[in-house]
């Protein structure tokens, strides 16, 4: 059975944990209700001289079943508060991130990286098109930015998705990958004719060669 | 507006003379005509929408294939299929135009348009409604509108392409899509079938309120009435607001203006809010009547009174209460503040509540019955099961963590499948079953009701169920050809296998199809009372004459009065009076199978 | 059968609000109003709040003393609306006919302001789109301005044309003191179109 891809990011441990939590009590749920209403179909099915039970209700059991799922929902809410505070809260972005910006336009990524002085928006910055190059177990964090339409910068393999709204000012995102290796860039809102070739890959590379990667792009620019 | 609310003085007096073809079939004012003009204009709709789905599936099933053409493809122009391969720019219509024709012009017809107009007078035992003409002028605004949104596929440059959530700025700068009459017939019909719908919600509110038989409380309404009145009180609060912003959106997309561009100041997120402001009341407009008929049919097939029915009158109003507040969590991911969205997941975990509380009293109804499993039945157990799926899932996508990694993907997609078509599809099929014998006085054929029901059972569920796997494999919405990704590679055997229970699926609908027109003619003669059910409807002759009711109707009790120990039938009809206040005789005058039995006590009005 | 005749002295209105289908109507029709200039008005603010560079002063473009004139002229005519209403809860038909010529006559003469207004910030560079656009602020201010002043004036124009029926209708005789439901049907409509305008006169051009 195909499955969520790989993970491979530090905080999409916590992302798929919380899917799982979610799985579990939705499948125990599931089994529960339509097994109910298999056997309710089967027990109570019309015989000669069956006569159904007048009753027009009970208050005690009403509330039971409104309290349990709310108890339920507030339980799953109150976990994915966490997760959702850590990517999201432009407080807790990471200072020490590599820092990288990405320009999203009709119908490709547009990837600028800061050259040796590790900083955007000076004369060494290099760009390159759909390749998004970053180093293992350290904070990325892009700036994004969108020329005409809205995107969304999907890495399935990072849970990472943000729609990039063109004229919001200081749109960024951050995470850390875990594992080196090449995986894919998409575009996960319907941008036009070529929404479906946007599409970028993403390098990971192991301690130390994303430095001697970036130098040597730097040089080349 | 102030035209729109005329008065016809006195609506209730029948016409004797035999009105015109014209009068009484096309420009009728009578509800239960306009109730079935909606009911076929918005099925041919269920059918386009369909075909257009297919569109969708054959590109993702083969996509772009070369040994697998589109069947009928040639017949396209080569703006849209070329060489039996549909094109991206066909592909992106088809998407916003499948969404779009099925949920403006198929399924909320079909619950609002349909069973509103039809059912609203006939439960609350009303000669029509109460703007008779105004009602008219719903309908034959509605069609016009149809007509301009099919009129879209023929214009040059092809029709809308920009989803039929219509994101601007793709949606208000015609260069980005290349969609330049198409999209401004979209806006333009959408902004008519706006006024169609103000229209019929302005009627079905003062209908509800002002023309309710004696004895009809608010807690002896149906609650089919009660769902249709909170709907149309939806419609009437969330319609403008998309109104507003279509308009706007339109003098972007045609004029020139910059509410939604930001090159010139606008705001593109000011759509989104506006857009899910009006479209989170629209997702309970599609599903809150749906549960009102389910309501209606559990209750009679289970031959027991609906359990909790102040809990189910609670929980429709709780609904319409929070779905005002949780437009934001269709926007997780759009950028908007982190703290706006973590507000948002609350009150969206919160809904989930009253849906919890529906789906329990509806299996506390069928527990301890004597159920009758007839085709409209096994629609409705199917709506509380397939139900059930969309609602668990939606809990995923509620989280906003779990939602970054599945926004956008086909898991949404399978969602509110599960919502739309296992839900309100299914209770539409099951309503339009419950009360063919009252609109057209025949039963629809129950073998081939049957034989359709388990098709569509089990191909919507080997459609739709696989579409789960493709959303946690992170499958993305509304892409052209999956196959052009690595890691999706793997699921294209899903795919093609979606693809063709998608085209059984489609197919099965041709029994309905065939199994609706030929009862027409050849079905069973129904009787008023083919199910043996309480509600005012069923006391008058199928189909009702203009005006409905020989006499107005008194209520004497709630409609759920199945198995009472006060009769000896297993049922016991709204209109029919106590023992000790009438005189002997049969109890309901249309129905000769129903003997005495009255006890001598008022029946009793609904606990708690 | 009989026993389904209703019984004396019961009828549909003891089920109802006993408010008359017509009056009620208006009102649920002008709550689905209230939203439509809600989602106008509260786009406004925010597009305004986004942006505020792109929006003028008060009074810098807009001529704020003539709308204000304006403004009382709407709001005499919601008063000579009453006037019409009060004299025909008290069979005063002739003094429903003259406050409703009133009536129509200042709306009409709201609408003639409107127009000339229009027609002088356009000629000034006022405009609602990027292209002629050469007053203060930006284009985005023009285009809220005319949508929502725009979308006002088409309800006065409305309510002026019903008007205008009404008024035939009362010349023809058709109200009386014990059934005038379409003058106060009238009267809730022009009501709340004046109570929008002073809202919009308040946001737009004041504030």
């Amino acid at each position: 059975m195909p499955w969520l891809p790989p993970n491979v990011s530090a905080h999409g441990g916590e992302i798929d944990g919380i899917f799982y939590v979610i799985l579990w009590i939705t499948v125990i749920i599931f089994l529960l209700v339509e097994g109910g209403l298999l056997w309710f179909i089967f027990r109570y099915r019309h015989k000669e001289g069956r006569k159904a039970e007048h009753t027009h209700g009970n208050w005690k059991v009403e509330v039971v079943w409104t309290a349990i799922p709310f108890i339920i929902v507030v339980v799953l809410g109150a976990m994915s508060w966490g997760p959702w505070s850590a990517a999201r809260n432009p407080a807790r972005a990471p200072s020490d991130a590599v820092e990288l910006a990405v320009h999203a336009s009709q119908f490709e990524w547009q990837v600028t990286y800061p050259g040796p002085d590790g900083e955007l928006d000076t004369g060494d910055d290099f760009e390159q098109r759909n390749q998004l190059h970053i180093p293992v177990d350290r904070p990325i964090r892009i700036h994004l930015s969108s020329e005409d339409v809205i995107h969304s910068f999907f890495l399935p393999h990072f849970r990472v998705k943000q729609d990039v709204v063109p004229g919001m000012e200081g749109q960024s995102l951050w995470f850390e990958a875990t594992e080196p290796g090449e995986y894919v860039l998409a575009c996960a809102e319907l941008c036009g004719t070529g929404h479906t070739r946007m599409m970028g890959s993403v390098t990971v590379y192991p301690a130390g060669e994303f430095e001697a990667w970036q130098a040597r792009n730097a040089a080349s620019n | 507006m102030a035209t729109t609310v005329e008065h016809t003085p006195g609506q209730a007096h029948a016409e004797h003379h035999e009105p015109s073809f014209w009068r009484k079939y096309i420009f009728s004012t009578d509800h239960k005509i306009i109730g079935i003009q909606f009911l076929f204009m918005s099925l041919l709709f269920l059918l386009l929408g369909g075909l257009l789905a297919l569109v969708i599936r054959w590109q993702l099933g083969w996509p772009s294939d070369p040994s697998m053409p589109m069947p009928g493809g040639s017949a396209l122009p080569e703006s849209m299929v070329n060489s039996g391969i549909i094109l991206p720019e066909f592909y992106n219509s088809a998407v916003t135009m499948h969404g779009t024709i099925m949920i403006f012009f198929a399924i909320m017809p079909l619950l609002v348009g349909v069973f509103a107009n039809y059912l609203i007078p006939l439960q609350i035992g009303a000669p029509d409604m109460a703007f008779p003409r105004l009602n008219m002028a719903s309908f034959w605004t509605a069609f016009p509108a149809g007509l301009i949104m099919v009129a879209g596929f023929f214009v040059a440059g092809g029709h809308s392409a920009a989803g039929w959530t219509q994101y601007p700025p793709l949606s208000a700068n015609p260069e980005y899509t290349g969609v330049y009459m198409g999209q401004t017939l979209w806006l333009v019909s959408m902004i008519i079938l706006g006024f169609s719908s103000l229209m019929g919600a302005v009627n079905y509110i003062t209908t509800v309120i002002n023309m309710r038989a004696p004895g009809m409380t608010w807690f002896r309404m149906p609650l089919s009435v009660w769902a249709l009145f909170i709907t149309a009180i939806l419609i009437l609060l969330a319609v403008p607001v998309l109104t507003g912003a279509l308009i706007l959106l339109l003098f972007d997309s045609s004029l020139g203006t910059s509410f939604f561009l930001p090159e010139a100041g606008g705001e593109p997120l000011l759509w989104q809010h506006l857009f899910w402001f009006f479209g989170h009341p629209e997702v309970y407009i599609l599903i809150l009547p749906a549960m009102g008929f389910v309501s209606e049919i559990i209750a009679s097939g289970s031959r027991k009174p609906i359990f909790g029915y102040p809990a189910m009158v609670l929980a429709i109003i709780a609904i319409a209460f929070l779905g005002w507040g949780v437009w934001g969590h269709h926007m997780f991911q759009s950028g908007m503040a982190f703290t706006l969205g973590a507000g948002f997941m609350a009150t969206t975990m919160v809904i989930a509540v009253p849906s919890a509380i529906k789906t329990f009293n509806w299996m506390a109804t069928m527990w301890r019955g004597d159920l009758h499993f007839h085709v409209p039945m096994m629609h409705a157990v199917a709506f509380v099961g397939m139900f059930v799926i969309g609602g668990l899932s939606g809990v995923f996508v509620a989280s906003t963590a779990v939602d970054i990694f599945l926004h956008d993907t086909y898991f949404v997609v399978a969602h509110i499948h599960y919502v739309l078509f296992g839900g309100s599809l299914f209770a539409i099929f099951g309503a339009i079953i419950y009360w063919y014998p009252k609109m057209f006085g025949r039963l629809m054929s129950p073998t081939l009701g049957k034989i359709h029901f388990w098709l569509t059972l089990l191909f919507f569920n080997l459609t739709f169920f696989p579409m789960h796997f493709l959303g946690v494999n992170g499958m993305m919405r509304r892409i052209y050809d999956p196959t052009q990704y690595e890691f999706l590679q793997p699921l294209q055997g899903w795919n093609t296998f979606i693809t063709i229970s998608a085209i059984l699926l489609v197919i099965a609908q041709l029994i309905f199809a065939f199994n609706f027109i030929w009862s027409l003619f050849r079905g069973e003669p129904a009787g008023p009372n083919p199910w043996r059910a309480n509600s005012l409807e069923w006391t008058a002759p199928s189909p009702p004459p203009h005006g409905n009711f020989d006499a107005t109707p008194v209520v004497y009790r709630g409609p759920y009065e199945y198995s009472s120990p006060l009769s000896d039938e297993d049922y016991l009809p709204q209109s029919v009076p106590p023992v000790d206040e009438a005189p002997g005789g049969p109890p309901a005058p249309d129905d000769p199978e129903t003997g005495d039995g009255e006890s001598s006590e008022p029946a009793s009005r609904q606990e708690g | 059968m009989d026993r389904m005749t209703v019984p004396a002295g019961m009828d549909q209105a003891e089920v109802g609000i006993g408010v008359p289908n017509m009056k009620l109507g208006m009102w649920v029709f002008l709550l689905s109003e209230v939203m439509f200039f809600t989602a106008l008005i509260g786009s406004y603010i925010l597009l305004r709040s986004a942006r505020p560079e792109a929006f003028a002063e008060p009074g810098e473009v807009l001529n704020v003393p003539l709308t204000a004139f304006n403004t009382f002229v709407l709001i005499c005519s919601s008063v000579s609306m009453v006037k019409a209403f009060a004299a025909i809860e008290h069979g005063d038909q002739q003094g429903l006919k003259r406050w409703l010529l009133v009536t129509v006559g200042l709306g009409a003469f709201f609408l003639g302001v409107q127009g000339y207004e229009y027609f002088e910030l356009a000629s000034h560079g006022f405009v609602p789109v990027a292209e002629a656009y050469h007053a203060a602020g930006e284009p985005l201010y023009g285009a809220t301005f005319y949508t929502l002043t725009g979308f006002h004036g088409a309800h006065v124009t409305l309510g002026v044309l019903a008007m205008i029926w009404i008024t035939i209708r009362a010349f023809r005789g058709r109200y009386t003191q014990g059934s005038h439901a379409g003058v106060e049907t009238m009267g809730l409509y022009w009501h709340f179109v004046d109570l929008v305008w002073i809202i919009l006169f308040t946001i737009v051009y004041l504030i």
